[in-house]
C-alpha cells in the first residue's frame, strides 16, 4: 500500500537560491530544498484500500512501517536533489577551486612549522581536501532544509500534525540529500585533491563512513534547532548568519582545529562543530590516537553530540507543535 | 548612465532603511563573517612568523588592499551573477523594454546597502596594516590607484561571471568558483601559490594586478617569479584590458539571448 | 505605428528548426485598437517580443514608432508601454510607489509631469488604496493596475499587453477594459492587444488579428471574423471553429 505518494508526477520546480552571507561573500547563494509535492498530512489508509493515486505497492509496512517509511524518504531526498546536478556540478568546482587554493595556504604553512598539530604536509593538504568535500553533505554554510519556508508560508501546522515526527521525517530526507551530494559534491573535489596534490588513502575506510553517517547527523541536528528557531524569531537571517560563522570556524573546515592555539583550540575540539569536520577528518587521517581517545572515542563524541542536538531538536518540535498547532501560530 | 545607476541605488537603499534592524544586524554580519577571514589569518600567525615569506603585517596589507577592492565591487555590482535567475523569472525581458542597458539594471535591482559591513571590515584590517607598516610617502600613491583598479578588475571578473550564465543558466554557480575564488586568491600572498597558478593570474586573468604586483611596489619587496620591475605598474592597463573583455562578452552574452530567446 | 512585413522567427530545438512565425505582414495605424487571437504556442507572444525589441526576427523587417526594434531598442522603449499580464514588470519587494520611482528614474521622466500623470493614472485605476503597499502583497488585480500605470507613466504612443486581463476577476477585467478604451479614445495611443478572452475583443478591439501556426490567419474587424463562418453567431464559436478547422481567410485581407 501507499502511504505517501512520493513519487507524485511533478517534480519539485528548481531550486530557489535564497542571498545567505558567505565567509566568501554575504550574499553566496545557498541552496535551499525546494518545497516537496505531495506534503499534505497523510491519510492512514489500511494495507487493503489503497489510495487512488498508488501507483506502486510499496513495501509491506504492516511489518516494518516505520523502517521503510524512513528508507523511503531517504531515496526521495537523493532523487530530489539528484535532479539539480547542474547545481551540483558547479558546487563541486567551486569547492574544488577553493580546496586548491586553501591547500596552498596550507603548505605555506606546514612548510615553515612541519610536523605542526601532529599532522605532516601530505595529512594538511589531504585535511584540507576532506574538508572541502563536506561542505555539501555537511552544508557548513547552512541551510539544506526547507523548515523555514515551510514555517514562513504557514505549512507547518500540516507537518506538526502528522502521525510521523517531524524532525525524524526531517531527518530521513536530509541523509537522502547528503548521500547525494557526497556523490556530487564531495568526490569530485577529494578526486581533483588527489589528482593535483596526492592525498592519503583512508587509514580506516569502514570506520571512517560510520563517521562520516554520524556527522551528517550532527549538523542536520544543529540545522534542525537553526530552522526551527524561525517559528520564534521574527527574521531568521541573522541566526543563519551566527550558525554559518560557527560552524565554519568551528567545524574545522577553514583551519584544521588541531592548530588553533591554547584554550581556543581546547574549546573547539570539544563544540559539536568538531564532530561535523575535524572528527571525520582525523579518522579517515587515522590522527585520532591520543586526542580523543581512539576510534572508540571519537564515534563517542559524534554520538553524544548527536544525542544531545536531536534531544534538543525533539523538545523544540514540541514547543513548536504547542505553539504553531495550539495556540494558532 | 552612472546617474541613473546612482538614483536606482539610491531608491532601494531607501526602501532598506525602512527596516533599520534588519539592515543594522545583515550589515554587522557582513563585517564578523568577513572577519573569519582575519580570523584564519590570525590563527596562522599564531604558529608561524612567515607565510611565503610575508609578515602578519604585510599580509593584512595585502588582504586589507585586495578585500577593500572585492567588497566594494561586491556592494556595486555583484548583483549582475543574479543574470541567470531574471533569466530563468523571465525578468530580464522587463529590463529589455526600459530604455537603459540591462547591466545597469541588473547591478542596480534589489541593491543590499548591508554589504557595507564588509567594505568597513576590510578597510579596518587595512586601516591596522597601513601605520605599522612605514611606506614611504614616495610609494604610497599607489595605494589608491590599486584600490581603483582592483575595483575595476573585480567588477569585470562578476561580468564576465554573468556573461557566462548567458550560456550556463542553469549553474550559474560555476560563476563564483572565479568571483569570490578570485577573492580568496587575493587574501594571500601569490607567493603561496604555485608558479602555474600565478602566471595563469598574472597574465591570463589578470588578479595578480589588484594587490600583488601594485603590493610589492608599496611594499618594496622583490618579486620571488621575476618579473622586471615595470610590471608593477601595470595595473591600469590590466584593469582597462579586463574591463574590455568582460564588455564584449556581456554584450554578446545580452546579444546570444535577444537572438534565442532564452 | 507598426509595421510588420515578410516578418519570421525561427529557433533551434534540439537541432531542430522550429518557425514560430513566418511571414507576418501587417501595419497598424496610429491610434487603431486591435486585437491579437490565437490558439497557445501559435506565436502570439514571440511576436510581441519582436515588436518590443526583446528578441530579434531571424528574418523579415518591423518597425515599431518609426524604428527598429533590434536595432533602436532603448529609443523605442521611451514610446512603447509593455504589460505582460502573465508576470509584473514592478519590483516584487517595493511597494507601488517606490516601483513607480524607480520607473521615472529609469525613464528619466521629469517630476512635475510624473507627479500629474502618476495623480491622473491614481485617479482613474483607483490605486490610491495601496500605492504604499509592497507589490507582493497586492491582488492579482491591483497589481495588473499598477503594471498598466507603470506602462504608462512615461506616456508612451503605443500600447503593448500580452494577456493583460488573464486571471482577473469580473470586477477587475470590467475596469482594466473601461481604462484601456479611455486611453485610445481619449489619448488616442495605439494599443495592441494579445488575449483568450473573447470579451476583450468583443467590447475593446475594432480589429482582429488571428495568429495560427506562427501565421497571419485573419485579419479584420470583428464583423468580418464573424462572418468567415456561415451559420455561426457568437464570436466564441467561430474562433472555436477557426482554430479547430485551421483558419481560412475569407475576410478581407488588409
Amino acid at each position: 500500500m501507499m502511504i505517501y505518494d512520493l513519487h507524485g508526477p511533478d517534480h519539485a520546480p528548481g531550486p530557489p537560491l535564497e542571498p545567505l552571507p558567505g565567509p566568501h561573500g554575504p550574499d553566496r547563494r545557498v541552496l535551499i530544498s525546494p518545497p516537496t509535492p505531495n506534503r499534505q498530512t497523510p491519510d492512514r489508509q489500511t494495507p487493503d484500500r489503497p489510495t487512488p493515486t498508488a501507483r506502486s505497492p510499496g513495501p509491506d509496512f504492516g511489518r516494518c512501517p516505520a523502517f521503510f517509511l524512513y528508507l523511503r524518504l531517504v531515496r526521495y531526498g537523493f532523487r530530489r536533489h539528484a535532479t539539480y546536478w547542474g547545481a551540483a556540478a558547479a558546487g563541486a568546482l567551486t569547492n574544488t577551486v577553493f580546496g586548491v587554493l586553501r591547500a596552498y595556504v596550507l603548505i605555506a604553512l606546514w612548510e615553515s612549522r612541519p610536523g605542526l598539530g601532529g599532522y605532516d604536509v601530505g595529512d594538511a593538504v589531504t585535511f584540507c581536501f576532506l574538508t572541502q568535500a563536506f561542505i555539501g553533505p555537511m552544508q557548513l554554510f547552512g541551510g539544506g532544509l526547507e523548515l523555514p519556508r515551510r514555517i514562513r508560508s504557514g505549512d507547518i501546522a500540516l507537518d506538526l500534525v502528522r502521525p510521523a515526527p517531524l524532525q525524524m521525517w526531517t531527518l530521513s530526507e536530509d541523509l537522502g540529500r547528503a548521500a547525494y551530494l557526497f556523490l556530487a559534491r564531495g568526490l569530485p573535489p577529494t578526486l581533483a585533491g588527489a589528482l593535483l596534490f596526492g592525498i592519503e588513502p583512508p587509514a580506516e575506510a569502514a570506520a571512517f563512513l560510520v563517521c562520516l553517517v554520524l556527522a551528517v547527523v550532527v549538523s542536520f541536528g544543529w540545522r534542525y534547532l537553526i530552522a526551527l528557531a524561525a517559528c520564534w524569531v521574527l527574521d531568521d537571517r541573522g541566526l543563519n548568519v551566527m550558525s554559518m560563522v560557527l560552524t565554519t570556524f568551528f567545524s574545522g573546515m577553514m583551519l584544521p582545529l588541531v592548530i588553533f592555539p591554547g584554550w581556543l583550540g581546547s574549546l573547539a575540539r570539544s563544540l559539536p562543530w568538531a564532530a561535523m569536520v575535524q572528527v571525520p577528518a582525523d579518522v579517515y587521517l587515522g590522527r585520532i590516537g591520543d586526542r580523543t581517545g581512539g576510534l572508540a572515542g571519537a564515534l563517542a563524541f559524534q554520538c553524544l553530540w548527536a544525542a544531545v542536538l536531536l534531544g534538543l531538536g525533539a523538545a523544540l518540535t514540541a514547543a513548536a507543535r504547542r505553539k504553531v498547532v495550539i495556540q494558532g501560530g | 548612465m552612472v546617474r541613473t545607476y546612482a538614483l536606482l541605488v539610491w531608491t532601494w537603499t531607501r526602501a532598506a532603511a525602512q527596516y533599520p534592524l534588519s539592515f543594522a544586524l545583515m550589515t554587522v554580519g557582513g563585517f564578523v563573517v568577513s572577519g573569519l577571514d582575519i580570523a584564519v589569518i590570525w590563527v596562522i600567525f599564531a604558529n608561524t612568523s612567515s607565510l611565503g615569506g610575508f609578515g602578519l603585517t604585510e599580509v593584512m596589507f595585502l588582504y586589507g588592499s585586495a578585500g577593500l577592492a572585492f567588497a566594494i565591487a561586491d556592494l556595486l555590482f555583484s548583483n549582475v551573477d543574479r543574470i541567470s535567475e531574471h533569466i530563468r523569472a523571465g525578468t530580464l525581458d522587463a529590463m529589455l523594454i526600459r530604455p537603459v542597458s540591462p547591466f545597469v539594471q541588473v547591478a542596480a535591482d534589489r541593491f543590499m546597502p548591508h554589504r557595507i559591513g564588509r567594505v568597513a571590515q576590510a578597510a579596518v584590517v587595512l586601516g591596522i596594516a597601513l601605520p605599522r607598516l612605514d611606506v614611504p610617502a614616495g610609494r604610497a600613491w599607489m595605494i589608491p590607484v590599486m584600490v581603483v583598479c582592483g575595483i575595476v578588475i573585480f567588477t569585470s571578473v562578476w561580468a564576465l561571471g554573468g556573461a557566462v550564465q548567458f550560456l550556463l543558466t542553469d549553474a550559474p554557480e560555476v560563476a563564483n568558483a572565479f568571483t569570490y575564488g578570485g577573492g580568496m586568491l587575493t587574501q594571500y600572498p601569490l607567493s603561496v601559490y604555485g608558479d602555474h597558478i600565478v602566471r595563469g593570474v598574472t597574465f591570463i586573468l589578470p588578479l595578480a594586478f589588484v594587490n600583488w604586483q601594485p603590493g610589492l611596489y608599496v611594499l618594496g619587496r622583490d618579486d620571488p617569479l621575476g618579473l622586471p620591475h615595470w610590471v608593477r605598474f601595470l595595473s591600469p592597463a590590466a584593469a582597462v584590458a579586463l574591463a574590455l573583455v568582460a564588455a564584449l562578452a556581456w554584450r554578446a552574452g545580452i546579444r546570444r539571448y535577444r537572438s534565442t530567446g532564452s | 505605428m507598426i509595421e510588420a512585413a515578410a516578418l519570421g522567427r525561427a529557433f533551434k530545438v534540439r537541432g531542430r528548426v522550429v518557425h514560430a512565425v513566418r511571414d507576418l505582414s501587417f501595419r497598424i495605424e496610429a491610434g487603431e485598437f486591435v486585437g491579437c487571437l490565437g490558439p497557445n504556442g501559435a506565436g502570439k507572444s514571440t511576436t510581441i517580443k519582436m515588436l518590443t525589441g526583446i528578441l530579434s526576427p531571424t528574418s523579415g523587417r518591423v518597425t515599431v514608432a518609426g524604428l527598429d526594434p533590434t536595432r533602436r531598442r532603448t529609443a523605442l522603449a521611451r514610446r512603447i508601454g509593455v504589460v505582460f499580464g502573465q508576470r509584473t514588470t514592478l519590483w516584487w519587494d517595493l511597494p507601488l510607489r517606490d516601483s513607480f520611482e524607480l520607473i521615472r528614474l529609469l525613464y528619466k521622466v521629469d517630476r512635475k509631469p510624473f507627479r500629474e500623470r502618476l495623480d491622473e493614472l491614481t485617479t482613474l485605476l483607483d490605486m490610491a488604496g495601496f500605492l504604499t503597499t509592497p507589490v507582493r502583497q497586492l491582488s492579482l488585480g491591483q497589481r495588473m493596475r499598477g503594471d498598466l500605470a507603470a506602462a504608462l507613466l512615461h506616456d508612451p504612443a503605443v500600447l503593448v499587453l500580452d494577456e493583460p486581463t488573464i486571471g482577473l476577476d469580473i470586477v477587475s477585467k470590467a475596469g482594466v477594459r473601461d481604462f484601456l478604451r479611455r486611453r485610445n479614445a481619449e489619448y488616442g495611443t495605439t494599443v495592441l492587444l494579445t488575449t483568450h478572452d473573447l470579451g476583450d475583443v468583443e467590447r475593446l478591439c475594432r480589429r482582429v488579428l488571428l495568429i495560427d501556426h506562427g501565421r497571419l490567419a485573419f485579419d479584420g474587424t470583428v464583423g468580418e471574423l464573424l462572418a468567415t463562418v456561415p451559420g455561426e453567431t457568437s464570436i466564441e464559436d467561430v474562433v472555436a471553429h477557426l482554430y479547430r478547422n485551421g483558419a481560412s481567410p475569407t475576410g478581407e485581407p488588409r
